[in-house]
C-alpha cells in the first residue's frame, strides 16, 4: 500500500531546497613527499561548519587550505584525523559535497547543457525530463539558458565558472566546496559573481567552504573567515563578519573587516620570515 | 565557389599537360597512355564489373582488417595508458612495432598463413593496431586530471569515468591514431595484393599487378586513379565529419 502512495520522484521534488549538511573536521593531518623532504600539508586542523554557513579559508599559497578541501570533498585521504558530513565520515568523493574548482574543469566534449546534465545523469529515481527541467532551472539560475547549446569553449571565463557553478548545484548537493573559483577571472566578473554567489547561496540553503587568497573577497562573502598559517598548515585565527547581507565588496564597512584580516596575514608573513631566516 | 573553380581549373590543366606530353610523343605511348585510354579503360572495367569486384574484395580485406584493429587496438591502448605494466611491455612493443613500415608484414605473413585471406587480414590488422594502441594511451594520459576529480565529486565510478569522460576526452588523439591506422592498412592491403595473388579474390592490388605483367599502362594508371579517389572519399565521407565535430565541440583550429 504504502508503495502505491509514495509519490514518484519529479523535477520539483528534486528542486526542493534541501537540508544543508554540518561538517566536523576533526583533528585533520596531512603530509606530502616533495623534493625537500616531508611537508606537513596540514597540522591537526579542526574545524565546525554549521548548516547553511558560509566559511572562507584564507592563506597564502601552499599553506593547505586547497588540501583541506580536497580532504572534505573526499578527494584525497587524510594521514590521520577525520571529517563528518552530518556525522558521517567522509571515506569518498560524493555528489552530497560539490566542488567547484579554479579551472572551470567543464567537459569540453558536451554543451553548456550536457554539462550540467553530467552529474544529474548519476543520479537515480529522475526521468529524463526531471533531469531536463533541473538543468534547465540552474542554467537560469546562473543567467546562461540562452547559451545551453554553446560549446564550451565559446564561453567567456565567466560564463565557465557559471556553467560550472550550474553544474556543481545541479545535483543538489549538501556542500559546496570552492576552490578560489574566481582568481582567474577579471575584476569586473569577479564582482557580478559574488553578488550571484550570495543570491544562489541565500536561495539555494548551502553549507559553503570557499578557498581564497583574496582577503576581501572573503569578507565578502564569508560569515566567517579563517586564517590559514603555512609549514604547517594550521588555522590561525578566525575572524566572523558580521555584515548584513547582500554585501557590496566596495563598502567601507567591509573594507574594515579586509584591512583587520589582512593585517594579521601579513603579521604571518613576517612571523613565517623570520621563522625561515 | 571560388575555391571549387580553382582546384577544378589545376586539375584541368594537369589533364591538358598529359594530354599535350602523350601528343608530343616525348615516351612510347606504351610508357604513357593517353588520358582517354584510361578512361576507356576505367569504363570497360566498369562495365564489365571487374572494377566492382575487384574494389568490393579490397574494402572488405581492409574494413576487416581495420575493424579487428580497432577493435583490439581500443583496449590495448586503455590498459597500456592504465597500467605501467602494460605501458612497459605492451606499450613498448606497440611503440617499436609501428615504426616497422606496414609492409615489412607481407614476407612473414605469407609464411605463417600461405597465400590466403588470413594472410590478407593479418597485413591490414598489423597495419591498423599499433598506430591505434599508441593514439589511445597517448590520449589516455593527456586528460587532464581534473576531467576525472570533477567526475569523481558528481558520484562518477570507475566504468561511468572511462566511458564518459576518459574516452570522450581522449577523442581527438584516437581519432587521428585512427586516422593513421587507416592510412597505414590502406598502404600494407596495397603492399600485399600486389606481391600475393591469391585464388580467393583478385582485389585492386591485384589488378595494378597484372597490369605491369602485361604492360598494360592505361589499367596501371586507371587503377591507380581508382585507389587514391577511394583513399579521398574514406577521408571525406568518414575522417572529415568526424574531424569537423571535434574542432567545432574543443574550439581548435581548423586547417
Amino acid at each position: 500500500m504504502r508503495r502505491a502512495v509514495r509519490r514518484r520522484s519529479s523535477a520539483t521534488e528534486e528542486l526542493e531546497v534541501i537540508a544543508p549538511s554540518k561538517l566536523a573536521i576533526n583533528n585533520v593531518s596531512k603530509s606530502f613527499q616533495s623534493a625537500s623532504g616531508k611537508v606537513l600539508a596540514l597540522d591537526r586542523v579542526s574545524l565546525n561548519v554549521a548548516e547553511a554557513e558560509f566559511v572562507c579559508l584564507v592563506g597564502a599559497s601552499g599553506c593547505g587550505k586547497s588540501t583541506l578541501l580536497n580532504i572534505i570533498a573526499g578527494l584525497e585521504k587524510p594521514d590521520s584525523g577525520e571529517v563528518l558530513a552530518d556525522g558521517k565520515p567522509v571515506t569518498a568523493p560524493g555528489r552530497e559535497r560539490l566542488v567547484m574548482f579554479q579551472e572551470p574543469a567543464l567537459f569540453p566534449w558536451l554543451t553548456v547543457f550536457g554539462n550540467v546534465l553530467f552529474g544529474l545523469n548519476l543520479k537515480p529515481n529522475l526521468s529524463r525530463k526531471d533531469r531536463h527541467d533541473v538543468a534547465k532551472y540552474y542554467l537560469e539560475l546562473v543567467g546562461l539558458s540562452r547559451f545551453e547549446h554553446a560549446n564550451i569553449h565559446e564561453l567567456s571565463g565567466g560564463m565557465k565558472q557559471r556553467v560550472s557553478l550550474a553544474r556543481a548545484l545541479a545535483p543538489n548537493p549538501r556542500v559546496l566546496l570552492m576552490d578560489e573559483p574566481f582568481a582567474a577571472l577579471d575584476a569586473l566578473t569577479r564582482e557580478q559573481l559574488y553578488g550571484d554567489i550570495q543570491e544562489i547561496w541565500n536561495a539555494r540553503r548551502k553549507t559553503i567552504v570557499f578557498v581564497t587568497h583574496n582577503v576581501r573577497e572573503a569578507a565578502c562573502l564569508g560569515d566567517r573567515v579563517l586564517l590559514f598559517s603555512p609549514h604547517p598548515g594550521r588555522i590561525q585565527e578566525e575572524f566572523a563578519v558580521s555584515l548584513s547581507r547582500p554585501r557590496d565588496i566596495n563598502s567601507v564597512d567591509l573594507a574594515a573587516h579586509a584591512t583587520r584580516i589582512t593585517k594579521a596575514l601579513k603579521r604571518l608573513g613576517q612571523a613565517e620570515a623570520v621563522a625561515t631566516k | 565557389m571560388k575555391r571549387l573553380f580553382l582546384a577544378a581549373a589545376f586539375f584541368a590543366v594537369l589533364f591538358l599537360l598529359w594530354d599535350a606530353a602523350f601528343r608530343a610523343r616525348i615516351w612510347s605511348p606504351v610508357l604513357l597512355p593517353s588520358p582517354w585510354q584510361v578512361a576507356s579503360y576505367l569504363k570497360g572495367a566498369a562495365v564489365d564489373g571487374t572494377l566492382a569486384r575487384a574494389t568490393l574484395i579490397t574494402m572488405r580485406r581492409l574494413l576487416a582488417g581495420y575493424f579487428i584493429g580497432l577493435v583490439l587496438g581500443l583496449p590495448l591502448g586503455l590498459l597500456t595508458a592504465r597500467w605501467k605494466l602494460f605501458h612497459d611491455t605492451i606499450g613498448t612493443m606497440a611503440l617499436g612495432l609501428q615504426t616497422l613500415p606496414s609492409v615489412c608484414w607481407v614476407p612473414l605473413a605469407l609464411l605463417w598463413f600461405g597465400q590466403t585471406e588470413a594472410a590478407m587480414l593479418f597485413v591490414v590488422v598489423m597495419g591498423t593496431l599499433w598506430s591505434v594502441v599508441i593514439a589511445t594511451e597517448t590520449g589516455v594520459r593527456n586528460v587532464p586530471p581534473i576531467y576525472r576529480r570533477a567526475a569523481l565529486t558528481m558520484g562518477s565510478k570507475r566504468l561511468h569515468i572511462w566511458f564518459k569522460v576518459i574516452l570522450p576526452a581522449a577523442l581527438p588523439f584516437i581519432v587521428s591514431g585512427m586516422k593513421q591506422g587507416w592510412a597505414f592498412a590502406w598502404r600494407s592491403l596495397m603492399a600485399a595484393e600486389i606481391f600475393v595473388t591469391i585464388l580467393t579474390g583478385f582485389g585492386l592490388g591485384q589488378l595494378l599487378h597484372y597490369g605491369r605483367e602485361l604492360s598494360a599502362m592505361d589499367q596501371v594508371i586507371a587503377i591507380m586513379f581508382v585507389i587514391v579517389v577511394i583513399g579521398l572519399l574514406a577521408d571525406k565521407i568518414f575522417f572529415s565529419p568526424i574531424e569537423r565535430f571535434l574542432h567545432r565541440r574543443w574550439g581548435t583550429s581548423q586547417a
